[in-house]
Order: C-alpha cells, then sequence, then structure tokens
C-alpha cells in the first residue's frame, strides 16, 4: 500500500521528465524555446546554493503567510458561518477583493510599505490565499445540519461546546480541502511579488536575474523548484488532514 | 371537543405537561399558526405517542418540551417547573441518527456525558455506553464507524446515545421513520428491551399507528394545522407485548378508531371524535 503510494507518484514524475526530453530531443527545440531535464539539471546544480538561499527565503515567507491566512480566513469563516447577516454583509466585500488581479496590488503595497519587502511579499501570499479558506470554513458551519445542533443544545451545551464537538471537527474536511488550494495560491502570491518587485530575494528574484541574463535552463530550473516546493508544501497539508480529518475519506468498496 | 382526556387520568402531577400552548411561525408568506391551545400530560413512567396529520406540528412539539424553543402563548412544565431553557435530563432521538462520522460507535454514544454534568469516570462512562450497546444488540461495533453500520444499527445507536446520561424524558421524533418494515419492528422491539432495563417517560411522534399502539400507553391524535389535542387513545394492552398483539381484534378496533380519527384530522372525515 505505502509502496505504491510512494512508488506511482515517483514513477509518473519520471516518465514524464523522460517524455519532455524526448519532445525537446524529438523537435530539435533550442534552449530559449523550452529547455530540456538534462539542460537543466546542471543549471540548477551550477547555482545549488543560491537556490537553497533563496528557496528558503521563499518557502519562509509564503509558509508565513499561509500561517496569516489560516487564522484570518477561519475567523472570517467563522463569524460568516455563524451569523447570516454577518455573511450578507461581508460576502460581497471579500468577493470584490478576490476579483482584484493581485499584480496590481503589488506596485501598491510596495509603496505603502517601502523597503518592507519580507512584509510585502508575506502580506501577497496572505491576500491570494485566505479567500478559499474563509468561503470554505464559512460553507461548513452554515450547511451544519440544525439536528447536529439540537442533539448537544437539547443537553444544555454552550455555544462553544456546540462548536468544539460538532462544528470544528464537521468542518475540517471543507477546510484542508481549501488549504490544499491555498498552499499553490501562496507561493503564487510570493513570486509575485519576488518577480514584479525584485528586491534581490526568493525565487522569483533569481528567476528575474536569469531572466535578464538569458539563462533559460536556469529560468526552468527555477519553474522546477517552485513546482516541487509546492508538492512538498501540498503533501504536507496531505498529512495533516489525514491526521485530524482522516475519517472523511470513506474506505473504497 | 368531546375527547381530549385520558379515561384513566392520573392523580400525581404529571412528568410532562403543556398547557394551552400556542405558537405561529412568521414565514415569508405571512403568519403560520402551528399550534392552538395544545393540552397534553403525561405521567411519570408514561409512553405516549402522538400521531398527526403532515406539517401539524410534531416536531414543534418535541422541541418545546426540549426546550429548544419557546411557545408564543401557554406554558410548558416539566417535574413541577416550567421549560425556559434546554434541559440536560432530557435525551431525543430523530429520523436522522445524526451520529458524528469522525467518532466510533462508542465515543458517539457516550457524547451526551461530556456534555451533561456528571462524577462518572471515563471508564464508568464507557461502561455505560457499552452496556446500552450491548442491549440494543450493537455488542462488537463498538470501535466502527458509522459509515460501517446499516440504517437500523445507526439508529440503535443513536437510540442508546439518547439514553446514555439517564433521562427522565425520552423524546422520539419518528426514530424509526426511515427504515424498512422489517428493522423497524425489530427496533419497537428493542425499545421494550429498554423500556424495562431503563426506566423512562416517553413521548413518541410516528406516522405509523400500528407503531403506536405496540409502544405507548396511551396514544395523542392532533388536528391538523393548528394542531389541538384532538383525541387520545388508551392503549389496553398488558403484559409483554409482543408483535401477534397486533394482529388481535382488539388491537384491529385501536387502529380503525385511530385510522378514523386521522381521517377527521385530515378534514375528510365528519367533524368531532368518541372515546374508545
Ligand atoms: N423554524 C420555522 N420557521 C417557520 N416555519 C416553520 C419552522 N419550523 C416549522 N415550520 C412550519 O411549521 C409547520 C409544522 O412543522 P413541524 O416540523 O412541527 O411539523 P411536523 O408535524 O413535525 O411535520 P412532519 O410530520 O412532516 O414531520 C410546518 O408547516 C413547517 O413548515
Ligand atoms: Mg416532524
Amino acid at each position: 500500500m505505502s509502496i505504491r503510494r510512494i512508488f506511482i507518484p515517483v514513477a509518473t514524475i519520471v516518465v514524464f521528465l523522460l517524455l519532455w526530453e524526448w519532445l525537446v530531443w524529438v523537435n530539435q527545440w533550442p534552449n530559449y524555446k523550452m529547455a530540456s531535464p538534462t539542460d537543466i539539471w546542471p543549471a540548477f546544480w551550477k547555482f545549488k546554493h543560491l537556490f537553497l538561499q533563496y528557496g528558503w527565503q521563499t518557502l519562509w515567507r509564503t509558509i508565513a503567510g499561509l500561517a496569516i491566512a489560516i487564522v484570518v480566513g477561519t475567523f472570517l469563516g467563522l463569524i460568516m458561518g455563524m451569523s447570516r447577516s454577518v455573511r450578507e454583509a461581508l460576502y460581497p466585500l471579500l468577493v470584490g477583493f478576490n476579483a482584484i488581479p493581485k499584480a496590481t496590488v503589488v506596485p501598491i503595497l510596495a509603496l505603502m510599505l517601502v523597503g518592507e519587502h519580507n512584509i510585502n511579499t508575506i502580506l501577497m501570499a496572505f491576500m491570494i490565499s485566505f479567500f478559499p479558506i474563509a468561503v470554505s470554513v464559512s460553507i461548513g458551519l452554515s450547511t451544519l445540519e440544525p439536528e447536529y445542533r439540537d442533539i448537544l443544545k437539547a443537553l444544555g451545551a454552550s455555544r462553544f461546546m456546540i462548536f468544539r464537538k460538532i462544528a470544528l471537527p464537521k468542518t475540517l474536511p471543507e477546510f484542508f480541502g481549501a488549504l490544499k488550494v491555498a498552499v499553490t495560491l501562496a507561493f503564487i502570491g510570493t513570486n509575485l511579488v519576488e518577480i514584479i518587485e525584485p528586491h534581490g530575494r526568493g525565487l522569483g528574484h533569481l528567476f528575474d536575474s536569469a531572466k535578464i541574463n538569458s539563462d533559460y535552463p536556469l529560468m526552468f530550473a527555477v519553474l522546477i523548484a517552485l513546482a516541487f516546493m509546492g508538492i512538498l508544501l501540498y503533501y504536507v497539508v496531505v498529512i495533516l488532514e489525514q491526521i485530524f480529518a482522516g475519517w472523511a475519506e470513506r474506505s473504497p468498496t | 371537543m368531546a375527547a381530549g382526556h385520558s379515561p384513566g387520568s392520573h392523580s400525581e402531577s404529571p412528568l410532562i405537561q403543556l398547557k394551552s400552548v400556542s405558537h405561529t411561525f412568521s414565514t415569508a408568506t405571512g403568519p403560520l399558526p402551528v399550534l392552538d391551545g395544545l393540552e397534553i400530560s403525561i405521567a411519570e413512567g408514561q409512553f405516549t405517542a402522538v400521531v398527526g396529520p403532515s406539517g401539524c406540528g410534531k416536531s414543534t412539539l418535541t422541541r418545546l418540551i426540549a426546550g429548544l424553543m419557546k411557545p408564543d402563548t401557554g406554558e410548558v412544565w416539566l417535574h413541577g417547573e416550567k421549560v425556559v431553557s434546554p434541559r440536560s435530563t432530557v435525551g431525543m432521538a430523530f429520523q436522522n441518527p445524526v451520529l458524528l462520522e469522525w467518532r466510533s460507535i462508542l465515543k458517539n454514544v457516550m457524547l451526551p456525558l461530556e456534555i451533561v454534568p456528571n462524577k462518572l469516570s471515563v471508564k464508568e462512562r464507557e461502561e455505560r455506553a457499552r452496556y446500552l450497546l450491548a442491549l440494543v444488540g450493537l455488542e462488537g461495533f463498538e470501535e466502527k464507524r458509522p459509515s460501517e453500520l446499516s440504517g437500523g444499527m445507526r439508529q440503535r445507536a443513536s437510540l442508546c446515545r439518547s439514553l446514555v446520561h439517564k433521562p427522565d424524558v425520552l423524546i422520539l421524533d419518528e426514530p424509526f421513520g426511515a427504515l424498512d418494515a422489517f428493522t423497524r419492528e425489530d427496533l419497537w422491539q428493542t425499545m421494550h428491551t429498554l423500556r424495562e432495563e431503563e426506566p423512562f417517560t416517553a413521548l413518541l411522534i410516528t406516522h405509523d399507528l400500528r407503531e403506536s399502539i405496540f409502544l405507548a400507553d396511551e396514544v395523542v391524535v392532533l388536528s391538523g394545522r393548528p394542531a389541538k389535542s384532538q383525541y387520545v387513545l388508551s392503549v389496553d394492552m398488558p403484559g409483554k407485548r409482543t408483535l401477534d398483539d397486533l394482529y388481535t381484534p382488539q388491537a384491529s378496533d385501536m387502529l380503525a378508531t385511530l385510522r378514523e380519527q386521522i381521517k377527521i384530522a385530515q378534514g375528510h372525515g365528519k367533524a368531532g371524535g368518541h372515546s374508545a
């Protein structure tokens, strides 16, 4: 079982890389059109220290933004899920905010917080990723069948008790579903700032300098590194999900 | 209304008493009167079934007794006290077993003990839950998830949960309504077993007239919305009841009477009712 769960994804990736290499070779694509995996690896190896350093910067800022998104998103989801009027009041605002292309917010943030690159980047990761969390928590809470509430309420349970014993665990699967989306969004947020407002940090900056130097394999290497970190964080969420909401997974019958 | 009182009226003050309870919901299409001067009294240890047309206000009645809502006018009394909020001496079960999927069956049954103040240790709570589960025939399923059980088994677990904190009053809102006929009859007998082992006063809402006379000491027929107590049938079946008791001439008479009353309640038959 566990061998299968590791072997199959790894095999898929290997096949994918082979296919990629083959496509580039068959079409005789030059580097600037499409680098092949065998070009990318040397590029990565050459700058491995930079990858480690910048990769870490991107990672921690993404995780910090995500953490804020979890706290704020859960809080918004809570108040929207518990009260219909709050939901009706906040939804238009949130949807409007979410609809703004985030690339346009980057310069605004840069002006508002001049020089605070870390905060800029974390804020963007947060802004882009809290929405799905808020929506899913609020839906999870507002669709709680009244009978679930009633079995505890009829025993004299407090609102907090009902929340802790029923609403919270019942919302966990939705929460983790949203968190998986939020993880990838948060990476987009971090890199948006790192690429648009390069300030010498993060993988986005490495990408930008590769672009300036026309180092195409390096550009692809950065993309691969980002994909790798995305996968890594995604699986961290999957593991947490299995620990805290594993009950929601029905055994295949 | 001629009928409205049980033939064998009880001398001591009843455990549950509704005193001219009226309630009106305000809906998008205007006010909806649901209960209209409803009077019901249930003595301690008595099992009362309530039948009535669909949507007449039966579930509303259960929510009032449980203290989950307050009537516009009239009073609900429990144990000689006016009900103003939920109290832990009540156990409830619904048509939907509402088991928590993230808990094992055992932990589901133990849930009320985590809410209701009690002096039981975790071990004692577990013993209590195991005892009830064994009583309803769920021994060996304690560690299973609700989704691994059949509908009838889930409803059994739900009954255990409603009884685990030894409530004085058991409120059942069509708990067997969604089950097939055989499973339902099985559960009727389980109810009798439970009642022998765990004394409680019960109010059962049902659509099944056979169920009402098989389980209850008294059957209250509610009129159509807004509901008032239209008729009270006292079920005279002493001793341990078996399913065969449902096929005696006496049972047929009771069922015919109830059917007649339901027709009246639905507004199809002639008005007025006569005591059995
Ligand atoms: N919270 C509410 N707000 C507005 N109307 C309600 C509310 N609860 C119930 N009603 C209405 O009151 C009426 C009685 O509802 P109730 O659920 O008590 O009926 P019931 O007798 O249990 O029905 P059934 O036999 O179908 O279970 C219905 O018409 C229902 O639509
Ligand atoms: Mg109902």
